[in-house]
């Protein structure tokens, strides 16, 4: 019998299998580096050890385009495995593959179904690494740390950007990295279950395959707990790496024989194809040199801080990946500066760089004021004592205000994230931070550095003189990944690449983050800041993009750090002849210790971690309100969605008869009145469904069939769960095309998720039958059409159509009723903050964003900040009915518009819209909001919420639109 | 209650009678064969209509710089294709118009025209957008709407159906290569020279020269996969917009087959008897909606009838569609494609193309439910139907897409136990 070879080409790894019919001769496992051809070719030329001829057989991701220009046979590795599976584990149920880039399930029983990952959704190799990366410990290390883990933090895995923002703040907080190393592994299981499941129960003996999987003991862990297996039903097979290939091999059979030597030729052969190139960044030596000239002129001046003497004032930036410090004189020369990698310990940073300050300044210098600012501030003020805390954003612009006092643009790339400010009359404008879900920021690059097994540095000096940079598109990290895949695939060189990310990121920033349609938009005075931009060839690229020379200071990674000195500098009292900072005596005593404990203040029980210092003060982070903190508690906070969702929760009062279930989610957000009202008057007692939280969304996951609708549909799957579980009678969720017809909109449509959701519950969870799932179609406009379907659709209970009219009638008036009493407490609010000098804040969203798991208590932490808060359909009657440029046919998206316009012509009231990731409708209103908002000169703040629980960058987005309202104030008065 | 009016909108431009005159109309690459019909249509009653054929990178790259991130990938590829076109210097800016569909539903589709106002604002507001809807949207700036070009229009989504329909079923089998298109060639001249003359009314000759024409092309014997293609309406026919999906299908020795545009419309009429009959909506428009099913409905039977007595299969009949979709989903669902999209699936399950792709914009609103939604509760009517929805998107790589595709290929394949030999690449 001849000798069948499988080859696996993946993303990011080589496997070879030699069989000789059942007998394994060879296999190897290898990372490719992205230099898929030449490790290939090596791979093949060891195995020609063991073989003369071969009938090979390739699969794999990057193996579809090389068999097909080689002319090799080919099999996708889904069907691979398949067939490897059936032979070699026939008992197996489920197979789950993890691979470098790729998520696959395969059910075997049962009705056999394979399933990959979309095109959006994390939670694979890829995803493990970045998260090490940005842990800054290998996956080994990562692996070995979950394992000691004693608790598992919520963190969003569809993709890496998500959860990176999810770990930082835990990071910065002090969180333990064995706990954030195992909710990493928690997180891809999740990402499986939701995205790859959708709704199939992964039950059985299950089969685990793919590198991850074989070699992370954590992961393997985690799988097993939380599909509830054990040794006999979770199987982690010894080929596991290899699976692919082997397979493949078993594919082979029918391939045509051919000596190693041809197949290596052929593969020697493959020539590269198209691929979309750009214009190179430099087109000559020249340039380059002139470009480097021209930028060296932005500098600060140094002063030799061994025989400097005087005063001098310290800045400090503690970022989400980086930490910076700089120390400058009254004639702000840099006396010292300092720029690292955190590691995730900012603090010890920091105090160890203010110990190295005070020997070196002797008592030669003074430091009179010092301020932090960054995702870490509050620690670092609280930790060390600084006297001064400013929003980064403020910092920011402080700092590039210094380089070009004509500034009207500035745009900073850090690791984490793009900012980006307007600056009109010497006071920011507007201020643009990037969502989730359009990163490609600097920590980006350097993942992808370290995938192809360099530095950074050393990465983006490749690209300066790339012959052909490629194109990449401007999207999301998911999406960078599989272009640079197809890149490599059609050979590319690491150059090419290089220079095309660099190109990425720049374009992501001005056309998705900026949104500008021209360059022209950015302004004439453009500052570019952040660590990204001393990568000269992203530098290069923005400047190629905008067709602008753009300033960017040498020290464009310290400008926070430079920004917050400044402020300090500023702002330090004449009568302060000496900063508060942790002084050398205290510095070495001090020491601290965290923990983290769930808050018992109220009902969210919020995770905070405790910081605990050597003098026994305490620093409390996570918590969403003072309570967590230990503060005094505002007695009666300003909050209409508080009172919304207590007012909701309260309304079914009727106990006895047939028990009808209600999920209190989406639509059910404003028309749970009607539907208490109704079924009340009918005789049924109302049972709402349990409180919406992480652990209900779990409940709910398996049957979760688009893992990319809005975090509110899917918690809807928990609500129904957690009714089912009670025991109800019934559930009632009806299907409205139409939501109510408020006569200021062209239609008076629901959004199609919220209109048609019950059909995708009802087809995707087996416990939902005709019986126990009442959704009849219905539109709340026409009561006799309503009255009928209803009747319909609860035959079974006969009631007198009279009754039903009669409950429709008594539910409509109680949806009046709490509509009233929504406006008028919002009116009480508002008079009162007045009353008091708060300024109002419209926190405008649908009626579901009212759910505190879903607005993650933003109204919470605005009443922290000293606001009142109210909610958009307690002023929209107020606002001017509206002509805009979309076309305006949904009901609640039609009150947004109308809010705006209250906004735009109320002096001390600020709009704020929350928007649900994935709501595709929003993509459409979040502009023309704006544009209502900015032609009458007001400011725009959106904050985009999904499943993630981070409360960090809101609050510095929340904190920059209060600083920037107060600008405008301070120079408006 | 507060009644004053505030106007945030924005100066745009209007498509006047008198630009038929003076101005080019371009229209989007969506369906390639049908377009082509309806650039007769309009072109008899003086609009001068260009279909726009531009393709590659710097489509999307346009469609990147002026589309919102979230929107949709059809507006996206349509607003990139004309900036695209426009900025190619082949049309003079200030004498060409845009024209696009707007049906009005609830879904965001029906906003692509604020969409491509905004896009053209930035560097072309000179050029005016047209909207051709029938729901009375745009009034001042739609294609004037008439008995006669409704009636034009219906003739040709019908031939531009049974054109389709025939082609892609020949295609894969053709003796001699080109064979199939040559024939469509000839069969889109005698249509269109028809609508130039007013003629195409000749509704029994038309079709059944189309038929002839088909059935004369030397085929040989053999079996292919059947590949039926589900969708959001652009994704789904465009090949902008699905990377060539039926490209790739014939490549992969599959035969595509693809839902007839009329029925697509059928669904938008009868969703309009649909809400009078559910939620009271009853209007004058109501009997007109009426009329307007049976007149079209019938045309299809008619159709149909002719394709079986050719010996072809005919199109699945709509109310049977109808019927098909009561067993999967409510009727009530009519965002975006709605049931229609659940009940192609199971048409197509019945009539034994059980390898199904569903092609949808990434993020598209009305899928998750009609799609993926749905897709289970097929799988317990049809359990041997084989299902893969795909995303398109302007950054998913075709690599991604096509790696899906191949996936339910080959799952098809060894189930089926079809031996095919196409190159090298044999599967048992």
């Amino acid at each position: 019998m001849a000798i069948t070879l499988g080859i696996d080409v993946g993303s990011t790894t080589v496997k070879l299998c030699l069989l000789d019919g059942e007998k394994r001769l060879y296999s190897s496992y290898s990372r490719h580096f992205s230099r898929v051809r030449e490790c290939l070719l090596e791979e093949l030329g060891k195995a020609a050890k063991f073989a003369q001829e071969v009938q090979p057989c390739l699969t794999g991701s990057a193996g579809l385009g090389l068999a097909q220009r080689a002319g090799l046979p080919f099999v996708q590795e889904v069907q691979a495995a398949y067939g490897a599976i059936r032979k070699l584990y026939p008992s197996a149920d489920v197979a789950v593959e993890l691979g470098g880039e790729d998520a696959k399930i395969i059910f075997l029983t049962g009705g056999v179904e394979q399933r990959m990952n979309g095109s959006c959704a994390g939670g694979t190799g890829a995803f493990i690494d970045q998260m090490a990366t940005l842990l800054g410990i290998s996956v080994d290390e990562m692996d070995e740390l979950s394992l000691q883990a004693e608790k598992v933090y919520p963190i969003a895995s569809r993709c890496g950007v998500f959860a990176k923002s999810d770990i930082q703040p835990l990071l910065n907080q002090g969180a333990s990295k064995s706990d954030i190393a195992a909710s990493i592994f928690r997180a891809v299981v999740d990402q499986t279950v939701t995205g790859l499941a959708q709704g199939r129960k992964i039950a059985g003996q299950v089969l685990f395959l793919g590198g991850p999987l074989f070699f992370l003991r954590g992961l393997r862990k985690a799988f097993r707990e939380t599909l509830h297996l054990n040794d006999e039903t979770a199987i982690f097979p010894d080929d596991a790496p290899v699976f692919m290939s082997l397979g493949a091999a078993m594919h082979a059979e029918t391939s045509a024989a051919m000596p190693m030597s041809e197949l290596i030729a052929r593969i020697g052969r493959v020539e590269t194809g198209e691929i979309a190139v750009g214009q190179p960044l430099f087109s000559s030596r020249r340039e380059y040199d002139e470009f480097i000239a021209r930028h060296m002129r932005s500098d600060l001046r140094f002063e030799n801080i061994y025989s400097y003497r005087g005063d001098a004032y310290l800045g400090v930036d503690a970022g989400s990946t980086t930490t910076k410090l700089l120390l400058i004189t009254p004639d702000n020369k840099i006396l010292f500066s300092h720029y690292q990698t955190n590691n995730g310990q900012p603090l010890e940073i920091v105090a160890g760089k203010l110990r190295e300050l005070y020997s070196l300044m002797g008592d030669r210098i003074v430091i009179r004021g010092a301020c932090a600012t960054g995702y870490g501030e509050e620690m670092l003020k609280a930790a060390l004592k600084l006297d001064f805390g400013i929003v980064e954003t403020m910092a920011h612009f402080k700092a590039a205000l210094h380089f070009d006092p004509a500034v009207d643009f500035i745009i900073d790339i850090g690791g984490q994230d793009i900012k980006c400010f307007k600056v009109k009359n010497r006071a920011v404008d507007s201020i643009m931070l990037n969502e989730a879900c359009s990163s490609g920021c600097g920590s980006f690059i350097q993942t992808f550095a370290a995938a192809m097994g360099m530095g950074i540095e050393e990465f983006s000096r490749l690209g300066l003189f790339a012959a052909h940079p490629v194109e990449l598109g401007s999207r999301c990290t998911v999406f960078m990944n599989s272009s640079v895949k197809q890149a490599q695939k059609e050979g590319a060189s690491v150059e090419d690449i290089s220079a095309g990310l660099s190109s990425s990121i720049v374009k992501n920033a001005i056309y998705k983050v900026i949104r500008a349609r021209t360059p022209d938009e950015l302004g004439e005075h453009i500052v570019v800041q952040g660590g990204t931009f001393l990568n000269d060839a992203v530098l290069r690229s923005f400047e190629k993009e905008t067709g602008k020379e753009v300033v960017r200071p040498a020290i464009a990674g310290l400008m926070g750090a430079f920004g917050a000195a400044l402020y300090a500098k500023e702002n330090t009292p004449p009568e302060t002849l000496i900063s508060s900072v942790a002084t050398e005596a205290e510095l070495e005593r001090f020491a601290y210790s965290a923990k983290s404990v769930n808050c018992r203040g109220c009902t969210s029980h919020c995770a905070v971690n405790i910081l605990t210092f050597s003098d026994g003060r305490r620093f409390v982070s996570g918590n969403k309100c003072e309570r967590g903190a230990g503060l005094k508690v505002v007695k009666e906070p300003l909050d209409l969605y508080k009172f919304k969702y207590e007012t909701l929760l309260s309304l079914p009062q009727r106990k006895g008869g047939v028990r009808v279930g209600i999920p209190l989610q989406l639509v059910m957000y404003e028309q749970l009145p009607l539907w208490t009202g109704f079924f009340e008057t009918c005789g049924f007692e109302v049972v709402l469904s349990d409180r919406s939280s992480r652990e209900l969304y779990f409940k709910g996951q398996h049957t979760v069939a688009s893992d990319t609708a809005c975090y509110p549909a899917k918690l809807m799957h928990g609500h129904i769960e957690s009714l089912l579980d009670k025991g109800v009678d019934f559930i009632f969720y009806p299907c409205e095309s139409y939501n109510l017809d408020e006569h200021d909109s062209v239609n008076h449509y629901n959004c199609p998720v919220v209109a048609y959701y019950p059909e995708l519950l009802k087809a995707n969870n087996d416990r939902l039958t005709d019986d126990n799932l009442v959704m009849p179609y219905l539109d709340p406009n026409d009561l006799p059409s309503a009255a009928r379907a209803l009747r319909r659709a609860l035959k079974k209970y006969r009631i007198p159509a009279g009754v039903v009219k009669a409950g429709l009638r008594e539910g409509m008036r109680r949806m009046r009723e709490y509509h009233e009493s929504v406006v008028a407490e919002g009116a009480r609010i508002m008079r009162e903050a007045r009353a008091a000098g708060k300024r109002i804040v419209v926190l405008a969203g649908r009626p579901y964003h009212a759910d505190p798991e879903i607005n993650h208590g933003i109204d919470k932490l605005l009443c922290s900040l000293g606001l009142a808060v109210v909610s958009e359909d307690a002023v929209f009657e107020a606002g001017d009915l509206v002509n805009v440029n979309v076309l305006n046919q949904w009901t609640y998206h039609a009150r947004l518009y109308r809010a705006a316009e209250y906004c735009s012509r109320t002096d001390d009231a600020s709009l704020v819209q929350l928007v649900s990731f994935g709501c595709g409708i929003d993509a459409i209103t979040t502009d023309e909001v704006r544009a209502i908002l900015e032609s009458r000169g007001k400011l725009y703040t959106q904050i985009k919420i999904d499943e993630i629980n981070n409360l960090g960058v809101v609050k510095i987005r929340l904190r920059s639109m209060l600083a920037a309202v107060e600008e405008l104030h301070r120079r408006g008065a | 209650m507060n009644e004053h009016i505030s106007d945030f909108t924005d100066d745009y431009p209007k498509f006047t009678p008198a630009m038929k005159k003076t101005h080019t109309v371009l229209v989007p690459a969506m369906l390639p064969i049908h377009f082509r019909l309806f650039k007769h249509v309009l072109g008899r009653r003086g609009y001068r209509v260009e279909p726009l054929e531009n393709e590659g990178r710097q489509v999307i790259d346009e469609g990147l710089k002026h589309v919102h991130n979230d929107a949709c990938f059809p507006a996206l590829c349509v607003i990139g294709q004309y900036l695209d076109a426009l900025k190619s210097g082949k049309y003079d800016p200030d004498r060409t118009a845009v024209l696009i569909t707007q049906s009005g539903g609830g879904c965001r589709a029906s906003n692509y025209v604020p969409l491509i106002r905004k896009a053209l604002k930035a560097e072309f507001p000179q050029v005016p957008v047209l909207s051709f809807n029938f729901s009375g949207l745009e009034k001042g700036s739609g294609v004037e709407m008439s008995l006669g070009l409704i009636r034009s229009s219906a003739f040709a989504i019908l031939y531009g159906d049974l054109a389709m329909t025939c082609y892609y079923r020949v295609k894969p089998y053709e003796r001699d290569e080109g064979a199939a298109d040559a024939c469509l060639e000839s069969c889109l001249a005698r249509l269109c020279a028809a609508f130039d003359a007013g003629k195409e009314g000749a509704f029994r000759s038309l079709c059944r020269s189309t038929l002839k024409a088909f059935s004369a092309v030397p085929v040989r014997e053999e079996e292919k996969l059947k590949v039926g293609v589900v969708g959001e309406i652009y994704v789904k026919y465009s090949p902008l917009g699905n990377a060539h999906l039926a490209d790739f299908l014939l490549s992969e020795g599959c035969e595509p087959v693809f839902p007839p545009l009329c029925d697509f419309v059928l669904y938008c009429i009868v969703n309009n008897l649909n809400d009078a009959k559910f939620y009271g909506k009853r209007g004058k428009s109501t009997l007109l909606y009426r009329v307007a099913y049976r007149y079209f409905y019938g045309k299809q039977r008619a159709l149909n009838r002719m394709i079986r007595r050719a010996g072809g299969a005919p199109l699945h009949d709509f109310e049977d569609l109808r019927a098909l979709a009561d067993r999967v989903i409510h009727q009530g669902v009519k965002m975006g494609e709605g049931w229609l999209i659940p009940a192609e699936m199971a048409a197509f399950a019945e009539t034994g193309t059980e390898n199904i792709v569903c092609a949808q914009p990434f993020g598209c609103l009305p899928n998750h439910i009609v799609g993926k939604g749905a897709i289970r509760v097929l799988k317990e009517h049809y359990p041997n139907v084989n299902i893969v929805p795909v995303d398109f998107d302007p950054s998913a790589s075709k690599v991604n897409q096509e790696n899906r595709i191949k996936l339910m290929l080959g799952a098809a394949r060894s189930s089926s136990q079809i031996l095919f030999r196409q190159g090298q690449n044999k599967i048992s």
